[in-house]
């Protein structure tokens, strides 16, 4: 047993003992639990407690604690030893309460009291230990109890140095647990302010260290009140950089004089741009050329905290000239000096490098020179014995990437992937599968990268990876026949991955029939080659196989009868899965029954999709939250963003089924074919993201405009970004069927801290109470930085409602309340469900309706808004929801529709006439219905959209 | 800001853990389950730091005690090393060549070293002649304490 140093408890040292002479847990249990009961019948006792004896339970209870048993009582007695008049045990009072008190506790105020004495105390090792105690534990009832006393003790003149620094990080640690401890008047100054900022010129350097600590923060909350601190911050650290390490005595570290505080000085100048006013900015300037001028110095010592220490100040002013991103020059010194870091024998200071030039590499000024180092980080990526290292390589591999190297970096990629770790395997799949999206120039290098990804790493390839190669082959007609000739040729390895059959699948049914002239590759011997498959693959991806059958049937009359006995199996038209069986059985029955001209439209070739950004871009956003810089953006690749989601509703019409059949041509799961409607389209849903809506673009703040979202901009459509600011996103995405509604709300956090408090709540609830039922889900109070959180809301169409409810999303971000009302897309014409008509029953109705209208309410004469085109015309009309009617009326340039409003009692008829009028750039809108409210809101909704 | 610094062995046994962020007991059993076997199954020549969570660990080995540390993002890696060599330092310069078994029997004096270091996660003091002389600042007191208990007992006071 070792010497027991002060004023040593022999009672806890022989405990110790004994406990580590246990020779089994159970044995070490027993001890534990004899000398609880000893403890608690001394706390019980009728005899009085000393305080030695006191204090050496709770120090034999805390020891208990810290070996990982639960404690639940002796508290009471920790908080006695506050108040005594003995050192030593107040000390382990105040460290019982710091290690196992929570901030919640109802000990509170009793704790409070006694450290408010010890604030008192002319002892500054009291004021201490109080102090340490309420940066330990931090609570909101003591930031409310010391809010005022602690920042008091920080700038006044006759505080002790020691005191000043703790002081100066407690009060850090009040303003993280409340950030309104600091009083503000409206304009956000404090009394406080210049005070609190000139401790960065304070003698003593261990104040100064503490002090820029809490200014950081400070300024985090509040740059333009502490702008002052950068002039003051500029000098400081002029004179440590100018300094000889024999200076700054003890706060010389190894040689390197003050590390701490130059880093922390270099951190905090990171919270604004580079200074405006000259002399500072020069001098600045000069600091960071003598610390990159340092780095060439041979070094004073051999020691690893001489080179940690002062790489620390190297990287830190790295970081601020990346941060400024305004001196080429130092940007490429910078560069420089991190190419000589990356052969370094020393393991950390090669990943750091390597992390450091991956910022390096997203400044244009630097972009060029960090790319002279592509061999040596291809190198790192094959060589290094760290998956860490590995790692950070591979993330600079991604971000030096361009146009001019990507064909070797890609290739580079994919030769290591064959090898890398599975840890870091699937990040690299989806950073491989967008680099050779946003730099391809040929189409054909794109699809086979893809389908080596999933040759070589098909368990890591996603579902986004491979609908997006889905997405830019149906885009891209030009590629359409490559990638059918080279996913048959893929599939005739004898073993091929399950992601390989999908996309095979897939692509076959659209564009086998433009390989169908080999005979090599002749209709029976694709379809051969997909079946031989069928039976090895899960129920999605034979009901994937299912569909790309049906669309054989019709490319290829040939395979019909083949298909059709497929169908008929018992394992397909009985199989236990439920979507299995109604696929086969739909589609057989399709087959049969419906002439070819109805399943040639039926199975039409899939429609482009629209524009969107990369989903797999978004994946990635996701795992690496701030790693991926925001400003990426992917180039054009489609011909024609084309509306998807109501194109493909004629293979509802069509087949006439129930709404499951929406999903025919689907790569819908059979999970996800539960849930769509007739009036959305699946596939939109499978492959949409919250970032493909392409509605929004731009972002404004939050106190410049409240809402950016044009709500009637989701008039026609059901997807897309409803809300943007530089904090938040709102997406959504919809889906109605009949009287019924749900929403997914995506909310993302754009920043890099947490929002805190995050709640939505619908405004004005009683004015929807009649009209419409909705419930919101509740969601996570806290938005993680970079993540995106779904909340559900269903909502339920009571009665014929005008305009549209709101929610109000409300946050915490830096301590800053924030609000936002987002407008819902639910207009009523969400509701409507499209009727087919003829023409003879149409105008019949439309006299019928006419007679209860006031002509003048429900008809609208206006001016072209846009061009007046019928295509985007049709467009939108069928994306309002009712069903657009062709040939009804007499004059070819009018649009005529006929829909039905679900609400929960009624169903409301509705038909719509729109005339153009191409001369005088006009259109006449009449809307009539059996309810006028009904017309008069849809003629309104719809009138400003042309 | 720093999070958390854990001191455990080779064997994977904690021996200090000091939280500036706080956490239900639960969820720092499972950070320190999951970051001990994490860093143990590490080899030695394998770089000092970690992604870990939205976290950065730092950690480094002496002897037969590891000593771990999570920062944030904006932290510096290497001069979290130097953070925790400080302390080591400090430990060694205290108990005279410090072992693991100081730390095990004198836990309390290595929180209050530690307090001397650092406070609410961020570096307080890095002049060790300061931070030793808050330290015997306070074992001064105990120590008068101490005489003036003894003497009042042989009723000289």
């Amino acid at each position: 047993m070792p010497a027991v140093r002060g004023d040593g408890m022999r009672g806890l040292a022989v405990f110790i003992s004994d406990i580590r002479n246990c020779k089994s847990k159970e044995a070490e249990i027993k001890r534990i639990n004899k000398e609880l009961a000893n403890i608690r019948s001394k706390f019980k006792g009728d005899k009085t407690l000393d305080g030695y004896q006191k204090k050496k339970y709770v120090c034999k209870l805390l020891f208990i604690f810290l070996l990982g048993h639960d404690i639940d009582f002796g508290h009471m007695e920790a908080v006695n030893l506050l108040s005594s008049n003995k050192y030593s045990e107040k000390q382990i009072g105040y460290l019982f309460i710091s290690v196992l008190v929570n901030t919640n506790s109802d000990l509170i105020k009793l704790i409070n009291q006694s450290i408010k004495n010890d604030l008192q105390s002319r002892n500054s090792i009291h004021v201490n230990l109080a102090m340490q105690c309420i940066a330990n534990i931090g609570s909101r009832d003591m930031a409310e109890a010391f809010g005022y006393d602690i920042p008091k003790l920080l700038v006044s003149g006759d505080t002790m140095d020691v005191v000043k620094q703790s002081a100066a990080l407690c009060f850090l640690r009040l303003l993280r647990t409340n950030p309104d401890v600091i009083p503000i008047d409206s304009n956000g100054a404090s009394e406080w302010t210049s005070r609190i900022v000139h401790l960065l010129n304070d003698q003593h350097l261990g104040v100064v260290t503490a002090a820029v600590s809490l200014i950081d923060a400070l300024v985090k909350r509040n740059p333009k009140e502490y702008k002052a601190c950068v002039s003051f911050a500029v000098s400081r650290l002029s004179r440590i950089v100018t300094a000889s390490y024999t200076d700054l005595q003890d706060y010389t570290y190894y040689f390197v004089p003050a590390p701490w505080l130059s880093v922390k000085l270099l951190r905090l100048l990171q919270n604004y741009s580079t200074p405006e006013d000259a002399g500072v900015r020069v001098r600045l300037n000069e600091c960071l050329e003598a610390i990159l001028n340092k780095a060439q110095d041979a070094p004073k010592s051999k020691k690893v905290q001489h080179s940690n220490a002062k790489n620390a100040v190297l990287f830190e002013a790295i970081s601020l000239i990346i941060h400024n991103d305004s001196e080429p020059n130092l940007l490429v010194r910078a560069c420089n000096q991190l190419g000589q870091f990356l052969s370094n024998r020393e393991t950390n200071l090669r990943y750091l490098a390597l992390e450091s030039m991956c910022l390096l590499a997203n400044s244009e000024f630097s972009h060029e020179a960090v790319k002279k180092h592509q061999e040596v980080v291809i190198l790192s990526m094959k060589m290094e014995k760290d998956v860490s290292v590995r790692q950070q390589a591979v993330d600079l591999l991604y971000a030096m990437c361009d146009k001019s190297n990507s064909e070797e970096i890609v290739q580079e990629m994919l030769n290591y992937l064959e090898t890398a770790d599975y840890s870091i395997r699937e990040e690299m799949v989806l950073k491989v599968a967008i680099l050779a999206e946003k730099y391809a120039t040929d189409y054909t290098w794109y699809v086979d990268v893809i389908l080596n990804l999933i040759r070589i790493a098909g368990d890591y390839v996603s579902e986004e990876v491979w609908y997006r190669v889905i997405q830019i082959v149906i885009n891209r007609d030009d590629v359409q026949g490559y990638a059918a000739k080279t996913v048959f040729e893929a599939l005739q390895a004898p073993a091929c991955h399950e992601n390989m059959v999908k996309v095979g699948g897939y692509i076959l049914g659209e564009f086998g029939n433009l390989i169908a002239g080999d005979t090599r590759s002749a209709p029976n011997v694709q379809f051969q080659l997909l079946h031989s498959k069928y039976h090895l693959c899960s129920p999605m991806t034979r009901a994937l196989l299912l569909s790309t059958y049906v669309k054989f049937i019709n490319l290829f009359p040939e395979v019909k009868t083949t298909i059709q006995e497929i169908l008929k199996q018992d394992s397909n038209l009985r199989s236990a899965d439920a979507e299995l069986q109604q696929r086969a059985s739909e589609y057989l029955q399709l087959s049969k029954i419906v002439s070819t001209d109805v399943l040639a439209t039926v199975l039409e070739e899939m429609p482009s999709f629209p524009e969107r950004e990369s989903s797999i871009l978004a994946v990635l956003k996701k795992k690496k939250p701030g790693r991926v810089p925001e400003t990426e953006t992917l180039e054009n690749h489609s011909p024609q963003p084309s509306p998807i989601s109501h194109q493909n509703n004629h293979v509802n019409n069509h087949t006439n089924s129930n709404s499951n059949s929406a999903d025919l041509l689907g790569l819908s799961t059979p999970v996800a074919s539960t849930t769509h409607t007739s009036n959305a389209n699946v596939l939109v849903d499978v492959l949409g993201d919250l970032y493909g809506g392409g509605g929004s673009t731009g972002s404004n703040s939050l106190s410049a405009s409240q809402n950016n979202y044009n709500p009637k901009k989701f008039i026609c459509k059901n997807n897309g970004v409803l809300f943007e600011s530089e904090l938040i996103q709102v997406g959504v995405k919809c889906e109605f069927k009949r009287n019924l509604g749900r929403l997914g709300l995506f909310y993302g956090n754009k920043t890099t801290i947490p929002l805190q408090n995050f709640a939505t709540v619908l405004s004005s609830p009683h004015l929807w109470v009649t009209k419409l039922a909705i419930q919101i889900k509740p969601i996570e109070p806290v938005l993680e930085a970079g993540a995106q959180i779904q909340q559900l809301a269903i909502i339920e169409c009571v009665e014929e409602y005008a305009d549209t409810p709101v929610i109000n999303v409300s946050f915490v971000y830096n301590g800053v309340p924030q609000n936002v009302s987002v407008k819902l897309p639910v207009t009523l014409n969400k509701f409507f469900e499209p009727t087919e008509m003829n023409s003879e029953s149409f105008f019949a109705r439309w006299k019928n309706l006419g007679s209860n209208h006031d002509p003048q309410k429900s008809q609208k004469i206006f001016k072209a808004s846009q061009p007046m085109d019928q295509v985007s015309t049709r467009t939108k009309l069928s994306g309002f929801g009712m069903q657009l009617l062709d040939g009804i009326d007499p004059n070819p340039d009018n649009f005529v529709c006929a829909g039905i409003v679900h609400t929960k009692t009624q169903q409301i008829g509705c038909l719509l006439r729109l005339e153009p009028n191409k001369q005088a750039q006009m259109y006449r809108l009449t809307v009539r219905s059996s309810k006028e409210p009904v017309s008069i809101e849809i003629c309104d909704l719809l009138a400003d959209q042309f | 800001m720093m999070h958390f610094m854990l001191l455990f062995s080779r064997q994977g046994k904690l021996r200090l853990q000091k939280w500036y962020v706080a956490h239900p007991d639960k969820v720092k059993k499972k950070i320190t389950r999951e970051l001990i076997t994490t860093i143990l199954a590490r080899k030695p020549k394998m770089c000092s730091f970690l992604e870990w969570k939205e976290l950065k660990v730092v950690y480094k080995r002496y002897a037969s005690l590891y000593f771990c540390c999570a920062i944030e993002q904006n932290d510096n890696e290497l001069l979290t090393l130097e953070i925790i060599h400080r302390y080591v330092e400090l430990l060694d310069k205290y108990f005279g060549s410090v072992c693991e078994l100081d730390i095990i029997f004198n836990f309390e004096k290595a929180y209050f070293i530690l307090d001397e270091l650092l406070l609410g996660g961020e570096i307080q003091e890095t002049s060790k002649k300061n931070v030793l002389k808050a330290i015997s600042a306070q074992d001064l007191l105990q120590e008068e304490e101490a005489v003036e208990g003894a003497l009042k007992e042989i009723g000289l006071l």
